[in-house]
């Protein structure tokens, strides 16, 4: 009877767990992506509309001030959703062969939110910028 | 076989002179379905792209690792000064590891 419970309570449970994005997930998925360097502020330009009228294709672009030369360039962009259901957007790998370091996408946003962006070296630099966006229709869940 | 019914397009120019600098556009396709929806009481199934890969020449030129917040229809644009004749291959891979495939040539004068 109690395990009959308490898995009807994880099924309760569910839903909201997959809504609720925690502190610690968007922590631990930026943990995850950079490890525990330093972040410098500063050095990205974003991109993106002050409001987002379809939270489910949001226009990004990124640039990172960066020579890109064999000895000096971006080697990984992140961006996280802080909240949206799970952080992750997408991790970009650059390589010194592209002109400059500069990525347009587009994403989806659940909610009003700030977009995190980190920028990794090749000289172990560590760069970080966010933005704040408004979102009109989510893009996540319907 | 292994093959991923969706539709790649590429937006490149066919010839540049050395050291221009050309505009790259992508887009493919595909639901990136998260798993985390409803639709009349019933979740939709996962279906996620992983990647992209760009290779310039056979060398990896630029890779994207998608996670949730990828919206439908991934669109990627990407810049590469032109110095040689120039091929490209776009790489996109599944969660299941089923692929789609496209290329490019880019004539240097």
């Amino acid at each position: 009877m109690m395990i009959a419970r308490r898995t009807c309570l994880a099924l309760l449970a569910l839903p909201f767990a997959a809504v609720a994005q925690t502190e610690e997930a968007l922590r631990a998925a930026m943990r995850d992506a950079v490890g525990d360097k330093p972040a410098t502020d500063g050095g990205i330009t974003l991109r993106v509309p002050a409001l987002a009228e379809n939270g489910g294709q949001v226009p990004l672009g990124i640039v990172v001030e960066s020579p890109m030369t064999a000895a000096d360039h971006v080697t990984t962009i992140h961006v996280f959703a802080t909240r949206n259901p799970t952080p992750g957007v997408a991790s970009f790998r650059l390589t010194p062969m592209l002109a400059r370091a500069e990525v347009q996408t587009r994403i989806r946003l659940a909610e009003d939110q700030r977009l995190i962006v980190l920028a990794e070296t090749s000289t172990g630099r560590v760069l970080r910028t966010s933005a704040e966006l408004r979102v009109g229709s989510g893009g996540c869940l319907s | 076989m292994n093959a991923l019914p969706s539709q790649p397009r590429i937006r490149i120019p066919r010839s540049a002179r050395v050291g221009e600098v050309i505009e790259i556009r992508t887009l493919i396709e595909h639901p990136m379905e998260t798993g985390l929806r409803h639709e009349a009481g019933r979740t939709l199934p996962r279906d996620m792209l992983t990647r992209l890969l760009v290779r310039l020449n056979g060398e990896t030129l630029f890779s994207a690792d998608f996670q949730n917040g990828t919206a439908t229809n991934p669109y990627h644009v990407f810049f590469v000064r032109m110095e040689k004749p120039s091929h490209f291959e776009f790489i996109w891979t599944d969660e299941k590891g089923r692929q789609a495939r496209a290329e490019a040539r880019v004539a240097v004068a």
